[in-house]
């Protein structure tokens, strides 16, 4: 019976993914590739074929690409119907079908829900609106944004000093741009990284020209009368003119949609098992409704089944083929989602990476290089494990510290390495802000069974 | 009696033609150590993998303690020690600079924009063999090219080539453990003769070029463009040295080899001869298939380590053998098949990690054009004796002689 309905549902089922960005692309790739041959349709909000983020806050504002062209490269012939420019407004669980925001409906058999996140916008309305302040997430973000750069602007001030924010204001100081960067914590980065990297990090920032300034919030976007941004005003009273503002807070994840409809969604994304099937509000899995990508947050074997909520691009491409894999097999070839979690960026000339999950860690050793060289590869560790790891150009031994996470080696590390220093031999405090306190956007959310995470509370929708 | 060890085996120069079978026995144990004295052979494609990476790893002769450990060692050119034999971070600081002075970013074209310059190279090399329809391709062609191909990168001038020449031949050859350990002692003293000439010779370009920079790594070597400055004098030449080194015995077995595996494999040769493109994906498996490094020799570990519930003893000799990995059906599926169609290729013909390949880049394009070439233009090409005669060296394994005969050539 099972078996009759999985073989049915492959030959000519309906199967409607949300989200027609990278992890939805990568669904219906792996969909067509494992023989389904029924009717698929895409639904995106952006009116744009899938392409690739990355670039948008490196290559594209630094005028070596164009936003036009960061198309994802395709791995197969997809057959699929696509709804560009709409986005989903709605979900009727029961009645199996997406509600679109222009009225339309779209009946499915089994959706992959993969709508990502967006950039949190400033939260004054009315100066978020001011000409020359600008957020980046998409590529009209970023045509909007190279265009005000390659026009020539006096200042530019970064507000929040995450990934994103710390690429462009690379690349604006790469483009001879004066820049500032405010930021709410100690130095860049400290929520993905701590405290400890972060201020490596702030060294890289001061040592390019940025003019950064830690612990302080922006209060204020002054504009001109017509209607540009002239100054930011921050919490210390200082002000600094600007013509430029990028307002770099982290995302949110778009879940709005689904209120109501009965999903295990909200603000920390749609909750799923370790085989990408959603779990509905009272924490039941759903049989026919599937998550990936950034949206999604799952349970980790490797990291005390905690749900991870990971904005990074690798994790969208492997739980968008575990998802599609799992959505049209039978149950018992399955497969979890397994993925490590790795990430890297590229900042004043550094490449940065890591793997794992370092806001888990509460110490770190740097085994291999020097921090005040600016290359080295440190790991975190957790109640006696290692947990994480981090390298600043020397991503070539990560490979070694990712098999010594996924064998729960022992922390603090004690063996020598070939460029052990003296400094890296005692494990120091990561320096971790509390994470009951926001931020800007760590690159992975935990919760779940956190003894941290006390402010997870679960609020019903509205019926 | 007792039978030889399979290390023994393996490099008795009986087994030089076909060592497969032996690496095949040799993944039975994954971590072998035979008795003391012998070094911990790894042969599985994840444990290679794994100590590639492994940070408690040192290429650092300094480190290695065990017995015998110089044995396979063939780097004694008066020289302070290449990149290659160090650890981070002077190998990083070194090969940093190396690297700016040969790829991305702050030379993207180097390789690239002597693309026309191989085929140029290749071509005159082919259009030698005019007349004949017998040919060495080991003395004829496959040895000569990487040479030349080294002297246009650093920047010799052209007419200094054929004295170049005369210098690296006797210096590569006296490389060879094998021949070094039969030769009398005239060719040592000309080897070292050779060592001396070049190294004066390089060492007045790098001061021309330093005075005069031109548009080649000697120059670039000696200006340092990166964060990292320059090379010294003494580092420089034992880069050059290196490039030359490293870069020569590899290249002309990993062309002769293709050759022998192209002729073994007429299919694939008929492939190439109509798709050109297809020498990409060929010289990839033929890395993966027949490698040039059969094995790296020259690793340690400055800890006791622990691979498969093997402790490996602090200062052991640790070979890591790239052939035997490149061949584990744990990782390759059919790995005793030659097949360029393959989708999954990473093999380990240039290692892994950070003492990866450097010269990779043109080795391919090497490889690749040179392949290309020969297919397209020898007119039925057949191999004169199969197997031909090996080198004696088991690590840089590859034929002496490759003799091959053909009905002529097409233009």
């Amino acid at each position: 019976m099972a078996a009759d309905y999985v073989d049915w549902l492959r030959r000519e089922g309906r199967i409607v993914i949300v989200g027609a960005s990278l992890a939805g692309l990568r669904a219906a790739e792996t969909l067509r590739e494992e023989g389904f041959t029924g009717s698929l349709t895409l639904i995106g909000d952006e009116p744009y074929e899938p392409y690739d983020r990355p670039p948008l806050s490196k290559s594209v504002l630094l005028g070596k690409a164009s936003p036009e062209h960061t198309e994802l490269p395709r791995r197969r012939e997809l057959d699929a119907e696509w709804r560009l420019g709409v986005p989903a407004a709605g979900l009727d669980l029961t009645g199996k079908r997406v509600l679109l925001a222009d009225g339309e409906e779209v009946d499915y058999d089994r959706l992959l829900i993969a709508t990502g996140v967006r950039a949190r916008p400033w939260p004054v309305p009315e100066e978020a609106e001011l000409d020359g302040v600008f957020v980046l997430r998409t590529r009209d973000d970023a045509t909007a944004l190279t265009e005000k750069l390659r026009a020539g602007a006096r200042r530019v001030v970064v507000i929040g000093a995450g990934f994103a924010g710390s690429e462009v204001a690379s690349a604006c100081r790469e483009m001879g741009l004066e820049v500032t960067v405010a930021e709410r914590a100690g130095a860049p980065l400290v929520g993905a990284l701590g405290g400890v990297i972060g201020a490596v990090a702030a060294e890289l920032h001061l040592k390019n020209g940025v003019d950064l300034r830690t612990r302080v919030t922006v209060t204020a976007l002054e504009g001109d009368a017509m209607g540009r941004v002239r100054a930011v005003h921050l919490s210390d009273e200082s002000v600094v003119e600007a013509d430029v503002v990028v307002v770099s807070l982290g995302s949110m994840r778009n879940t709005e949609w689904l209120s109501g409809s009965g999903l295990g969604a909200g603000p920390r994304g749609i909750a799923s098992d370790a085989g990408c099937r959603a779990f509905d509000f009272r924490g039941i899995v759903t049989d026919d409704v599937f998550v990936a990508g950034d949206v999604a947050r799952s349970p980790h074997a490797l990291f005390g089944y905690q749900f991870l909520s990971l904005e990074h691009w690798g994790n969208a491409v492997a739980q968008a083929e575990t998802a599609a894999h799992n959505m049209i097999c039978p149950a018992s070839d399955r497969r979890p989602h397994m993925w490590m979690p790795a990430f890297w960026s590229s900042q004043f000339g550094v490449n940065i990476k890591s793997v794992g999950v370092p806001p888990m860690g509460d110490e770190l050793m740097i085994i291999q290089g020097s921090t005040a060289e600016r290359r080295f590869v440190g790991v975190y560790g957790f109640k006696g494990r290692v947990v994480a790891a981090v390298t600043f150009d020397n991503a070539r031994w990560l490979e070694y510290c990712q098999r010594q996470i996924e064998q729960g080696a022992p922390f603090p590390v004690e063996y020598p390495t070939v460029d052990r220093r003296p400094e890296g031999r005692q494990p120091v405090a990561a320096d971790f802000p509390d994470p009951s306190l926001p931020t800007h956007g760590p690159t992975v959310t935990l919760s779940g069974y956190s003894p941290a995470d006390r402010r997870l509370v679960f609020t019903p929708g509205h019926h | 009696m007792t039978q030889p060890s399979l290390v023994a085996r393996i490099t008795d120069f009986a087994n030089r033609a076909d060592p497969y079978p032996l690496y095949a026995e040799l993944r039975r144990t994954p971590v072998l150590h035979e008795e003391e004295g012998e070094p911990y052979v790894i042969s599985s494609y994840w444990d290679i993998e794994s100590l590639l990476h492994d940070p408690r790893i040192s290429s650092d002769a300094a480190n290695m303690t065990a017995a015998g450990a110089d044995e396979l060692q063939s780097e004694s050119t008066g020289l302070p020690p290449s990149f290659i034999r160090l650890d981070p971070p002077e190998h990083d600081r070194l090969r940093r600079i190396a690297n700016s002075a040969f790829g991305p970013p702050h030379e993207p074209r180097r390789v690239d924009d002597m693309r026309g310059e191989l085929h140029t190279i290749v071509t005159e090399l082919i259009d030698g063999f005019a007349g004949r329809t017998e040919v060495d391709l080991v003395d004829q062609f496959a040895y000569p090219f990487p040479v030349t191909v080294i002297c246009r990168l650093l920047g010799v001038p052209r007419e200094d080539e054929p004295r170049f020449r005369s210098w690296v031949d006797p210096l590569v050859a006296s490389l060879d453990p094998e021949t070094r350990q039969s030769a009398g002692p005239e060719f040592v003293q000309a080897a070292q003769e050779a060592r001396t000439q070049l190294g004066m010779y390089l060492a007045g370009l790098v001061e021309e070029r330093s005075k005069d920079p031109r548009d080649d790594m000697l120059s670039d070597l000696a200006a340092g463009k990166g964060p990292d400055g320059a090379m010294t004098m003494m580092e420089v030449l034992s880069t050059a040295v290196l490039l030359l080194i490293a870069g020569h015995e590899t290249t002309v077995n990993l062309i002769t080899n293709g050759m022998l595996t192209l002729l073994r494999h007429p299919e694939y040769l008929q492939r190439l001869r109509e798709d050109p493109e297809l020498a990409v994906n060929i010289v990839e498996e033929l890395l993966r298939y027949e490698p040039p490094v059969q094995l790296v020799p020259q690793r340690t570990c400055i800890t006791d380590i622990e691979v498969r519930g093997v402790t490996i003893p602090k200062g052991s000799r640790i070979w890591l053998m790239l052939a035997a990995g490149n061949r584990d059906p744990e990782r390759f599926k059919d790995p005793e098949r030659f097949d360029p169609d393959r989708d999954d290729l990473q093999h380990l013909g240039f290692g892994s990690g950070i003492h990866s390949c450097f010269g990779a880049p043109v080795a391919r394009l090497e490889t690749q054009i040179a392949l290309a070439e020969l297919a397209r233009r020898l007119q039925d090409p057949r191999l004169v004796a199969d197997p031909p005669p090996y080198r004696p060296n088991a690590v840089l394994r590859g034929p002496r002689h490759l003799t091959v005969t053909f009905d002529g050539l097409n233009p």
